[in-house]
């Protein structure tokens, strides 16, 4: 309050009114943050906050934020939501009417981030979660229209299905796909679902279409039954402790195809739970950690330099979602809740760390492109963009 | 045809591993007409004691399969003494809470010491035959091999040794075998002792075919092989193992001839049918409640 004070005091000259106007107009911008910071995944809550605390750092070192004459500097509140649904929507309540934040990034597992972005909703509040791919998150329970007050960073799950449908025919030549699912969850089902349709639309054949559900562990029998089938390429959009049984089981049975995923593969632990078997397969995810992206090269350095390790899918997304809603707040141009939000919903064009995204009114997910990952010894290594 | 085959073999390897644990809930059921909820957790120690053995202590095979019987006999034969027991003369409700309660000590000792899945290295040469389009993996052999030969040692052991005779007696009758000399306390550790070394084998073997195990491991396949034994005729050894195979070639020979999502919908309806025609299970047989 002080410091914005004594700015404005030094571009005007006249303190009588600097005080005044300090009462009425906020001298700095606050931003809020729920972040699943303890409960079932501590690692991604640690990341959102990292990532956080390092864009607002950027932001104030560079002299904050330029909002019509004024400069302002950003504070951050960040609440934990414990990993739990109920947390989530008390945060964001706790956030909007006693913080009085501008705007709300996080949380960022779907499961939190709906409970949360229906007090935003409600609230008239701008809430952007960084990594919530499942559609719902941004449409509305009961209409099924968009949010108005939802926004995200990351593209949804039908997008990621039509990319790894196009991969599979376009670089693999794949004519002839099988897919194993997890039919008991969403996110599996949903990205299968639009995998087949993509796929026979652009004159593929989906030969074996198999489920099985959480917690299994023996697919030998769907296994036999897709190599009989003779695919040129199996799709597996499913968790990392499982696609290594997957795969393994399908060597085990002298099943010879590529395999190719989807953004949940993305996890350290997958390498360490395949050991070999995946090597030289391939999946989509948000961003490639060694692409030559300028913005992304630059925010992976001072990551680095920060904290000592590399960020990940949730690092950057939140990063990006700092980075939208910067760009929203300086073309609004004016520190009121509606006209950042409206600002953010027409965002031509922002950078990001994790590809360029594009905002249209009327849809609250960013049309963004996805990168296309292969599995070189115990790395990730970039392999190809896909547009959307 | 080839593809029924294959698709047999694979129903092979996975009933085995049904049929296992299957006998020890039948064991314990035999002989004290309780069913053992928490046999699908010490299944799961099995899994973990190999997985330690393996990483720490880089055990071969043989060795690994001896730790985790071991350690899984000696740890049902320490839970019947301190959570069983006390419960013998008490009603069967309170002895299976017990059980389900021993269970989740168990799920949740596990998850203290670490919630991560935990993979376990292959430690079997990963060796596959191809004979015309049906491949058979060195792994597959030793699991269905070595399943038959431990249930051909039970039978012989239950229907040949004295040990053997002894568990029958107590399964007759209760109050009549002590009075003969047969030392019911004994018997019923060295039941345990087998019946939750079975487990822990077939901790192991599932470990090895499907090498990422979890805490929460043991529910699913212990709710299956609770089935198996229920179908094979809770109490009947060789009930058991037939009801293993059974499950495991349905489970199997559904999702290979229909649509994979039905599996489930005709693994209990088919349960439900068979319990309709035969409560007591193919093998079982009614017993008259004395009063």
């Amino acid at each position: 309050m002080k410091k914005g004070g004594l700015l404005f005091c030094g571009l005007l000259m006249t303190c009588l009114l600097v005080a005044g106007c300090g009462e009425k107009s906020p001298s700095t911008i606050r931003v809020g943050v729920i972040a699943e910071l303890t409960g079932d995944m501590p690692a991604v809550g640690e990341s959102c906050k990292k990532a956080a605390r390092l864009a607002v750092k950027q932001i104030n070192d560079a002299g904050g934020l330029q909002v019509g004459e004024k400069q302002y500097k950003v504070e951050l509140f960040i609440e934990d939501n414990a990993g739990k649904a109920d947390q989530s929507a008390s945060a964001a309540q706790k956030l909007i009417t006693q913080k009085k934040v501008l705007a709300i990034i996080g949380p960022n597992a779907t499961r939190y981030a709906i409970p949360a972005s229906e007090i935003a909703e409600t609230s008239k509040v701008l809430l952007i979660s960084p990594w919530s791919t499942n559609p719902r998150t941004t449409l509305d329970a009961k209409t099924g229209a968009p949010k108005k007050y939802v926004f995200r960073a990351c593209f949804i799950d039908p997008f990621q299905g039509r990319v790894v449908a196009r991969f599979a025919m376009d670089s693999l030549k794949a004519r002839r796909a099988a897919v194993l699912y997890d039919v008991a969850s969403d996110y599996n089902k949903g990205i299968a679902e639009v995998f087949k349709e993509t796929f026979e639309q652009n004159g593929g054949k989906v030969v074996a279409f198999e489920t099985y559900t959480t917690n299994d562990r023996d697919f030998s029998a769907q296994l036999t039954k897709m190599k009989k089938a003779d695919p040129d390429v199996v799709f597996l959009p499913n968790y990392y402790s499982e696609v290594p049984l997957q795969i393994q089981q399908a060597k085990r049975l002298a099943f010879k195809v590529p395999f190719v995923g989807s953004d949940s593969w993305g996890s350290q632990e997958l390498l360490k739970l395949c050991g070999k078997d995946c090597e030289g397969y391939y999946f989509s995810t948000h961003y490639a950690p060694d692409t030559a992206a300028p913005a992304a090269l630059k925010f992976i350095e001072a990551f680095k330099t920060s904290y000592g390790v590399m960020p990940d899918d949730v690092a950057a997304l939140t990063y990006d979602s700092f980075g939208l809603l910067k760009q929203a707040i300086v073309e609004g141009g004016k520190i009121d809740r509606q006209y950042v939000r409206d600002a953010l919903a027409k965002i031509k064009k922002y950078e990001g760390v994790t590809g360029d995204m594009q905002f249209v009114e009327g849809s609250s997910d960013p049309i963004k492109s996805a990168v296309i990952l292969k599995i070189e010894g115990d790395r990730f290594v970039f392999f190809a963009n896909a547009k959307p | 045809m080839s593809y029924l085959l294959q698709q047999v073999l694979n129903a092979l390897q996975l009933g085995s591993i049904y049929a296992l644990i299957a006998l020890g809930y039948t064991m314990v059921y035999g002989i004290l007409t309780m069913i053992n909820f928490a046999h699908g957790d010490l299944f799961m120690v099995g899994a973990f004691l190999c997985f330690l053995s393996v990483l720490f202590l880089k055990l071969p095979f043989v060795a690994t399969l001896v730790v985790s019987m071991l350690g899984t006999a000696l740890l049902g034969v320490t839970i019947e003494r301190f959570a069983y027991k006390p419960l013998r003369g008490a009603p069967r409700v309170s002895a299976i809470i017990t059980a389900l309660g021993v269970g989740l000590f168990l799920e949740n000792f596990t998850l203290a010491l670490s919630p991560y899945p935990k993979h376990i290295p292959s430690f079997i040469p990963n060796t596959i035959w191809t004979l015309g389009e049906i491949s058979i993996s060195l792994l597959q052999v030793v699991v269905i091999a070595l399943s038959i030969v431990l249930m051909v040692i039970l039978d012989l052991i239950v229907r040949r040794t004295l040990l053997g005779m002894a568990m029958r007696a107590i399964s007759w009758d209760k109050t009549v075998a002590p009075l003969m000399g047969v030392p019911v306390d004994f018997v019923i550790s060295a039941t345990f002792a087998i019946g939750t070394s079975l487990g822990g084998v077939a901790g192991v073997l599932y470990g090895l075919c499907y090498p990422v195990i979890d805490p929460y491991m043991g529910i699913m396949v212990g709710w299956k092989a609770f089935i198996s034994a229920v179908v094979g005729g809770i109490g009947n050894i060789r009930g058991a193992m037939i009801g293993g195979y059974i499950l495991g070639a349905v489970e199997i020979l559904v999702v290979a001839f229909l649509p994979s999502t039905y599996r489930d919908l005709v693994v209990f309806a088919l349960l439900l049918v068979l319990l309709v025609f035969r409560p007591y299970g193919i093998l079982g047989k009614a017993t008259v409640q004395k009063v």
